[in-house]
């Protein structure tokens, strides 16, 4: 049962974010990237397996057979990511931020100016 | 008794995010220092550069474990023939670029810090021997390249600058996913380790570890502006200054170093289910990426954007080539260092154009009269004959050897086809742009002559192409040798693997 909620999350997480990615307003987009990297984490994170209770080091109780321990790499790689996708989107919002002013709107459509909408300074 | 550990390849990574740190200090502290102190960390990153070719012709494949950590289980830096070659190249742009931005860098804050942080990122990439790492260092080089773009940036820039970011961040979760789907069938990201347990695969977990092939290969066709996903590029590069566009020329190179090394060292395995995988598909690519970039070059109305189609046609000459074989991939790998020297320079020469046409800048059209016409023109016939791949420079002979090297392939009248009507678009091209700039002229020279920091830089780029071209015979040999190596990817996984870390007891005597 848990697997299928956990995999269920995963699937609405990305066809959110893959949703507002594909809008053409700045904010929705951060959002929707902000939302595929939770995905993208989770995803990762149950690469190394669903388990239950499972410590990830070595520890004095537990049988020193893989059985008894979760994978420690998927979590040391999901750190690495989040803490990345989180620099990013920092990065990406002060970029929006700054254009939302310079531009005078937060359409993120080179193409098409008409959809570009003066917002309050 | 164990031979040491080569420090030496941990330097090209090491040395750029030490230069870093040092120069945010110096910006603060002695802001004059701070040009002399990132030149004199690029120049010994290029002299350590060519030193490890020199290293990599031995053929021996260097290894550095990173925390003396036995290899599939820890950090590995794998030095083979083509990580020094990439090196060596990163080295030589970097240094044109840098001295063409040197007079850019007081315009917005902390620039030589972060083009340091860009090479740490791209030496990385090259130098890293497994899949997560490559991703770390893709970000490292990422993230400095959006400060680069964008640096003293404004207006259309931003939001060119924008699209870049949001279209790379989707790439870095594809990137991610398709890596912890090959950590989550083989249970290892190295390279070499990859290598070995891929092929002995089940067959259920092999269709996940094929689409897991086939997102890594999204993800670098991205990098490398392949045609559906390369549509950023020409806008992206078109917004940016010269020297980090000329900087930007190996970017594209990354990807394509990257679908490289996955698709030979990691799934190049003869006897794998995974050999060839994916191949068919990157050929056609190339080829669409070819047209499309020539089509584009003929139909644009600005110059900096035909240098942007130009990068497209080589991605797609490269990426094609590499599908076809030994002989291909060698002549590929002789045109790549050539294309990135010669795009390098014509993004150079299209701004020092367009700072010369006042209002105008590089658009099209009748503007006023350059500054240094003679000078200007002749650098410009240079670049144009370099770019298109015509004699007598080393472009040709690139792809003279990727067509000689194609003969054997099955489509490879296709790829003929695609490479000597590019050229032939290209020139077309070029020439219409060069007469539209140059003779078409009305009213009084307004701009200022070229920049001696350009100069310098063009003086940097030529000295490197005469030398690709004087040298070409060791030159092609070198390539050669480097896609003999990439057939042998179990050469390259017993290199890794089998490499002792220090034995506690070495290690811990003073």
């Amino acid at each position: 049962m848990t697997e299928w909620f956990y995999a269920s999350a995963i699937g609405v997480f990305t066809a959110c974010g893959v949703w507002l990615v594909m809008r053409a307003r700045t904010f929705d987009v951060v959002l929707g990237l902000a939302i595929f990297s939770y995905a993208v984490n989770m995803f990762i994170f149950v690469m190394g397996r669903l388990s239950y209770g499972a410590p990830a080091i070595l520890s004095p109780g537990a049988p020193a057979t893989l059985a008894h321990y979760a994978d420690p790499l998927p979590q040391a790689l999901v750190l690495t990511a989040i803490v990345i996708s989180f620099a990013m989107t920092a990065l990406v919002l002060a970029l929006a931020l700054k254009g939302r002013f310079v531009n005078g709107g937060d359409a993120c459509d080179a193409e098409d100016e008409t959809i570009v909408e003066e917002l309050p300074r | 008794m164990m031979p040491a550990p080569d420090h030496w390849l941990v330097v090209p990574i090491v040395l750029p995010m030490l230069a870093a740190a040092l120069l945010l200090l110096v910006e603060r502290i002695r802001p004059a220092w701070q040009a002399p102190v990132s030149l004199a960390a690029t120049v010994a990153l290029a002299a350590l550069a060519f030193r490890l070719v020199a290293l990599a012709d031995t053929d021996r494949i260097g290894v550095y474990l990173l925390g003396n950590w036995q290899a599939p289980f820890g950090i590995v830096l794998v030095l083979d023939r083509l990580a020094a070659l990439m090196l060596s190249l990163t080295a030589v742009i970097a240094l044109a670029s840098l001295a063409a931005a040197l007079r850019l860098a007081g315009r917005g804050p902390h620039f030589h810090a972060f083009f340091q942080l860009q090479l740490a990122g791209l030496n990385g990439a090259f130098l890293t021997g497994d899949v997560f790492n490559l991703f770390v260092f893709f970000e490292v080089l990422l993230i400095a390249s959006y400060a680069l773009l964008l640096h003293h940036a404004a207006g259309r820039t931003l939001r060119v600058g924008l699209h870049y970011v949001v279209i790379n961040l989707i790439g870095a979760s594809l990137f991610l996913i398709a890596a912890s789907l090959l950590y989550g069938v083989a249970g290892t990201l190295n390279f070499a380790d990859l290598a070995i347990k891929l092929p002995a695969l089940p067959d259920w977990d092999a269709g996940l570890a094929r689409a897991a092939a086939l997102l890594l290969l999204v993800v670098f066709g991205i990098k490398a502006a392949l045609l559906p996903l390369g549509f950023w590029l020409p806008a992206t590069y078109g917004a940016t200054s010269g020297p980090v566009a000329a900087l930007f020329a190996i970017m594209t190179k990354v990807g394509i170093y990257a679908i490289v090394r996955v698709s030979f060292t990691v799934f190049g395995g003869s006897d794998s289910w995974l050999a060839g995988w994916g191949q068919p598909a990157l050929f056609a690519l190339g080829l669409l990426t070819i047209a499309f970039g020539a089509m584009g070059a003929l139909a644009t109305k600005r110059l900096i954007a035909l240098v942007s189609y130009l990068v497209l046609i080589s991605s797609g000459t490269l990426i094609a080539a590499s599908t076809l074989g030994q002989a291909a991939l060698g002549g590929a790998l002789y045109y790549l260092v050539h294309t990135t020297l010669a795009v390098a320079s014509l993004f150079l020469i299209a701004h020092a154009i367009a700072d010369q046409r006042g209002p105008r800048t590089d658009r099209f059209g009748s503007g006023p009269q350059l500054v240094q016409p003679t000078l200007l023109g002749l650098l410009f016939l240079i670049g144009a004959i370099a770019a298109a791949g015509l004699p007598p420079l080393s472009g040709f002979v690139g792809k003279v050897l990727m067509l000689q090297g194609s003969g054997q392939a099955p489509f490879a009248a296709w790829f003929w086809a695609g490479v000597l009507g590019s050229g032939l678009l290209a020139t077309f091209a070029l020439a219409r742009a060069g007469g539209s700039v140059f003779w078409k002229t009305q009213g009084e020279a307004v701009g200022l002559p070229m920049p001696i920091g350009d100069r310098t830089a063009l003086a940097v780029l030529a000295i490197a192409g005469l030398f690709w071209i004087a040298g070409a015979g060791s030159a092609a040999r070198y390539t050669s040798a480097t896609a003999q190596q990439l057939a042998q990817p179990r050469v390259y996984a017993n290199a890794v693997l089998g490499y002792a870390p220090v034995p506690p007891e070495a290690a811990s005597a003073p």
